[in-house]
């Protein structure tokens, strides 16, 4: 089999990987947190079932929508995947979608389907849709700029915007690179970003059902049927996409796959999803250990994930 | 004599991280809320300062270094909680927010700016310093003084006060044991004991300013009284 075939193969793996693996993600989170919390919790299928229930169901959508209500879905469904091109989800080089775009290109996609997605939640009149709209927006223009920081921060770093040259570069430079203080505190950023872009406890409760109080979650309360399954697949590949990020480019690039064998790509991929399982496992802990802030307190939280990635900047200016 | 360019690889990033750590609890000074946090904030900051001690005790060697680190979590994770327990416990842990003369995210731009001012004045300094490891510990030392100092004058607040003052002279210490791993016993011995007979004497004032006042919102006491 020709290399070029192989390689479309192994993106093709990385497609299904991503597709059938993140609801079994979000199911494990949802669990988790909730045997955290001295309760019996959902069973972690419980997001495929959800899914496979909604996509059965019929869709109704209000008269009062446009076309953008129909489309934010499939743009929020698609988007991850796009992404997962671009990003070393299971192998350590570059595949053969990887050209077309760094990780500023991945940042924008996903921008993107928020943006879509935002508009879409205006649109139908529904009271809580704009109020989580708007307060979605004001958790992204704050965001998007430590984004783009810890992006910054990571490619002067490693010399390169493109995510597998920024993760050989951290294999290369072996254990020190990864004490090193620039490293950390992109590190720490970032995951305080995830955080908050995936409307996780202390920036917004994923589990809360009051629409007054949502954040993230009310966009989708207009949605039924297939539109709501694709939203809600979308999102769990979102979150299961950034903890990819996270975990095969920032923290952990070891357990990849070095060649397109069947074999190897396997081993990588269940590799990759214990690294995010045991991110997970953090992120739950963490969750469980905060109280929700208040909304103009996001400011704050953001702001000192800014503060640290300056901070990252600035020590490899002077001691580097 | 040592000197910590002797340090191999592994030992310099490991104790960069336990730095650039010390600065972050400094940062957590200066937008945490919670008055019981702050205690915590600074006892982290003791031992991450110890931990990056010890690692420069073992990189050079120098057996001052040990006796520092264990001097520091001997006086600033076990003595001052000790103390500031005895003489302000219902001060110190109290379970509420602290005035403060700034908002959060301003005061966390100005943070961000005298993170920037401090290594821009240590910049010029690089080439004398040299050594990176150096270069870190004296620009993250210059930050962690000037959060300290800005902790003092903004918050409204005796406890805060007394911690940012304490922080000031974390980030004095940073910088001290890369600059000179061979201090004087005395002089440490000195640090030790002043350390501790600070927080007891700000501990008393603390309390004294709230038996008299009913509060530590020292910010509020502008006028003198009459009898």
């Amino acid at each position: 089999m020709p290399a070029s075939i192989a390689n479309l193969m192994a993106n093709v793996a990385q497609l299904i990987f991503l597709l059938t693996l993140a609801p079994l993600a979000e199911g494990v989170l949802a669990t988790l947190e909730e045997r955290l919390q001295g309760k019996h919790g959902p069973s972690i299928l419980q997001v495929y079932r959800d899914i496979a229930k909604l996509f059965a169901k019929e869709e109704r959508v209000s008269v009062r929508s446009t076309w953008l209500f129909r489309f934010a879905p499939v743009i929020a469904f698609v988007m991850p995947l796009f992404v997962v091109l671009l990003v070393p989800a299971l192998t350590t080089f570059p595949l053969t979608f990887a050209f077309m775009g760094d990780m500023v290109a991945a940042g924008f996609f996903l921008a993107l389907a928020g943006f879509f997605t935002a508009l879409a939640a205006m649109d139908t009149g529904n009271p809580y849709g704009p109020i989580g709209a708007s307060r979605g927006r004001m958790v992204g223009f704050l965001v998007e700029p430590v984004f783009m920081m810890v992006f910054f921060s990571v490619s002067y770093v490693a010399n390169s915007t493109i995510p597998y040259i920024v993760n050989q570069q951290w294999i290369a430079h072996g254990w020190a690179s990864f004490l090193d203080p620039t490293h950390v505190l992109v590190i720490v950023a970032f995951v305080l970003l995830i955080v908050a872009d995936e409307s996780r406890i202390p920036v917004d409760s994923p589990s809360g059902h009051t629409e007054i109080a949502m954040i993230g979650h009310s966009k989708t309360l207009e949605y039924s049927g297939r539109g709501a399954a694709l939203m809600k697949w979308g999102s769990a590949m979102k979150l299961m996409l950034l903890t990819i990020i996270l975990v095969n480019v920032l923290v952990v690039p070891y357990g990849l796959a070095d060649r397109v064998t069947v074999a190897a790509l396997a081993v990588a991929a269940a590799w990759v999803f214990v690294k995010v399982i045991a991110f997970l496992v953090v992120l739950a802990v963490v969750e469980m250990s905060l109280a929700k802030l208040r909304l103009f307190r996001i400011t704050e939280f953001v702001g000192a994930a800014f503060v640290i990635c300056l901070f990252a900047m600035a020590l490899r200016v002077v001691a580097a | 004599m040592s000197h910590v360019s002797q340090l191999s690889a592994t030992l310099s990033a490991a104790d960069s991280l336990l730095t650039v750590l010390v600065g972050l609890a400094a940062l957590g000074l200066v937008i945490s809320r919670q008055m019981a946090a702050l205690l915590r904030l600074f006892m982290a900051q003791s031992i991450l300062l110890a931990g990056s001690a010890t690692v420069l005790a073992v990189g050079l060697p120098s057996e001052h270094l040990y006796f520092f680190a264990a001097t520091t979590i001997g006086t600033k994770v076990v003595l001052i909680p000790l103390v500031l327990r005895a003489v302000a416990t219902r001060e110190i842990y109290a379970e509420r927010e602290i005035d403060q003369v700034l908002s959060i995210p301003l005061a966390l731009l100005v943070a961000a700016v005298l993170a920037i001012v401090a290594w821009t004045l240590v910049r010029p300094l690089a080439v004398d310093l040299g050594d990176s490891t150096l270069v870190l510990h004296v620009s993250v030392g210059a930050v962690v003084l000037l959060f300290g100092a800005f902790t003092v004058a903004v918050r409204r607040e005796a406890v805060a006060q007394l911690f940012g003052l304490l922080v000031m002279e974390n980030g004095a210490l940073l910088a001290g044991i890369a600059l000179v791993p061979n201090l004087n016993a005395i002089v440490e011995v000195g640090v030790a004991i002043d350390v501790p007979v600070i927080a007891l004497v700000v501990g008393l004032l603390i309390r004294t300013i709230h038996e008299e006042i009913g509060s530590t919102r020292v910010g509020y006491l502008r006028e003198l009284k009459d009898g």
